[in-house]
């Protein structure tokens, strides 16, 4: 009798409201389970979580530590599941009550992501508003971008030298968004070496990105009534390879001794190579990248460079359209609605000590 | 026509490529890895071919023309077609039925690969120290206010970062890091949210056929 009564107030005891629900946000394919822990839980090593399958026997399916309160399990949508989980001590388990059954299912909308969706639309919004304004006529001013009033002298200086331009896009895959901001600029600048008939090299080193080149330079000739100008030899695949693309690149500055270089698009340690190696040869030199680690680079060995968000505002600032300047006001109004609740947010963060950025979370 | 089925593509691809971020559901996820990678390798086995073409012709060209260094260009038709028969008819590893191992030595493309790509990949990264201190040296010359700056921060940060620092001052580790942590950082945080801010304005004005630069720009 004292044994029992001993055994009883010694016992382990298990963890207690033992839930299991399916995932939510996910495409299926996972149940969670949760649980409170066990009063033992300072001296336990852990829970074992035991899963069964339609109705079979229970199989251990996961470990997890002490203190630990969930656990999530792959599983199949098409089938049902009862979990319970158990403390684990020495060789002692205890067992929780089995859960309801549960099943997993995909969703069709990501909930956590509803903020961002929500502040996509404001940001979007913006920019279509200031576009509608430009459609209806209304002059927007654009702040001065030396490195793209550049373009016009970079090319009128080749022209001049009777020397080609050199355009290159780095090392970017063809879906990365400053390859698409620099096929942008390309046309442009396409646009006016035409209209000038000054020769633009364009070694590329991504296949897909070639074929896009290509085509974009010959559009822009095209567009501008010169179809004949177009070279498909001077826009080409060179290697996928970051620095034989980079030795093939400082090859073409040595040995074409091009008047400009124009280093638009995603680069990563080459950056330098490429700028400095055109730096030596005299050329003038206009660069930009959305990557913020290689701006320093380009900012000291090249004339000009775009900026992060210059990058973008390139296309619209060289071809004058007023809908591309309309896009550019609406970033800039985004930029200050981001600045302004940031100030807010750290002045009350500062001066309430209440956590603001975790209402974000 | 040409003009507007692009644009259409572009539209429906776009409006395609936003909803994953917001719909996890299998079925969409299992179509836009479909067409992210199925779709993009088959596309890039086509342009693969049409890289290469262009990559031999521009050689063969400067070869006949006999320009500046037309030599090397033999150098680079004989790897192409050397690499190409070894890769194709013997594998990456010499699994295939072309023998890639005469007398111990081997000569399979990943061999190859590693032994001269990836050296003169190095030698190429190496030469990024030289530059560096090149670009370091005109970066640095006090010319104006803000190279003046630029020139102490550096100082600074170059000096504080060494084990001597802390013989020199024990505040000169932290007010470096400080300046690495604080107003670098700093800066860099504005530059992303304009790098952000500006890759959806982007991405909008191509989705909605605003921005056509890449189809020459406007009619």
């Amino acid at each position: 009798m004292t044994f029992f009564f001993l055994a009883g107030l010694f016992a382990l005891a298990p963890p207690t409201d033992v839930h299991a629900f399916d995932t939510p946000n996910d495409g299926g394919g996972a149940v969670t389970i949760r649980w409170h822990i066990s009063p033992d839980d300072e001296t336990i090593e852990g829970y074992e979580i035991y899963r069964s399958e339609g109705g079979g026997d229970f199989e251990l399916v996961g470990f997890v530590g002490s203190g630990r309160t969930s656990y999530e399990d792959d599983t199949d949508d098409s089938k049902e599941y009862v979990y319970k989980v158990a403390a684990l001590q020495n060789s002692q388990t205890a067992y929780s009550e089995p859960t309801p059954p549960v099943h997993s299912k995909s969703q069709w909308f990501d909930t956590t992501s509803a903020n961002l969706l929500i502040g996509v639309i404001i940001f979007c919004s913006m920019i279509l508003y200031f576009i509608n304004q430009a459609k209806k006529g209304k002059v927007l001013h654009i702040r001065k971008i030396s490195g793209l009033d550049a373009v016009d002298e970079a090319v009128g200086r080749a022209t001049e030298m009777g020397r080609p331009i050199l355009y290159s896009m780095g090392i970017g895959l063809v879906d990365y968004i400053a390859t698409i901001a620099s096929f942008n600029i390309l046309g442009e600048i396409a646009k006016k070496t035409g209209q000038f008939e000054t020769s633009l090299i364009v070694p590329t080193s991504d296949p897909v990105v070639y074929t896009v080149a290509r085509e974009i330079v010959k559009e822009s000739y095209t567009t501008i009534g010169r179809p004949d100008l177009f070279n498909q030899d001077n826009v080409y695949f060179v290697t996928d390879s970051q620095f034989a693309y980079a030795a093939a690149v400082d090859g073409v500055m040595l040995r074409e001794k091009p008047a400009a270089n124009f280093f638009i698009g995603y680069f990563k340690a080459e950056s330098l190579i490429l700028a400095e190696t055109g730096a030596s040869t005299g050329a003038i030199q206009i660069a930009g990248t959305d990557q913020v680690t290689q701006l320093p680079f380009f900012v000291t060995a090249c004339d000009f460079t775009l900026i992060g968000e210059e990058l973008y505002a390139a296309s619209a600032y060289i071809s004058k359209e007023p809908l591309l300047l309309g896009a550019i006001k609406g970033e800039d109004l985004g930029k200050v609605v981001i600045f302004t609740a940031l100030t807010i947010a750290s002045l009350i963060g500062i001066l309430t000590r209440f956590p603001v950025l975790s209402l974000f979370e | 026509m040409k003009r507007r089925f692009p644009l259409l593509l572009v539209f429906i691809l776009g409006i395609l490529g936003i909803m994953p971020y917001f719909v996890p559901h299998g079925v969409y996820q299992n179509f836009d890895n479909g067409l992210r990678n199925d779709f993009i390798r088959i596309l890039s086995a086509f342009a693969i071919i049409l890289g290469l073409v262009s990559l031999m012709r521009v050689h063969h060209d400067k070869i006949k023309r006999k320009r500046e260094n037309w030599q090397y260009s033999y150098v680079l038709i004989v790897g192409f077609a050397v690499s190409g028969v070894i890769g194709l008819l013997g594998g990456i590893e010499g699994e295939m039925f072309l023998p890639t191992t005469i007398a111990g030595f081997h000569f399979d493309i990943q061999t190859l690969y590693l032994n001269i790509m990836v050296p003169l990949g190095s030698t190429m990264f190496a030469l990024l120290a030289f530059f560096m201190a090149s670009a370091s040296y005109r970066a640095f010359r006090a010319r104006s206010l803000e190279s003046s700056l630029l020139l102490s921060a550096a100082f600074v940060i170059m000096i504080g970062v060494l084990p001597l620092a802390d013989k020199i001052s024990t505040h000169l580790p932290s007010f470096a890091q400080w300046i690495m942590d604080i107003p670098n950082v700093a800066a860099k945080r504005g530059i992303t949210f304009g790098i952000a801010l500006g890759g959806i304005a982007t991405s909008l004005k191509i989705i909605l056929g605003i921005e056509r630069s890449w189809l020459g720009g406007k009619e």
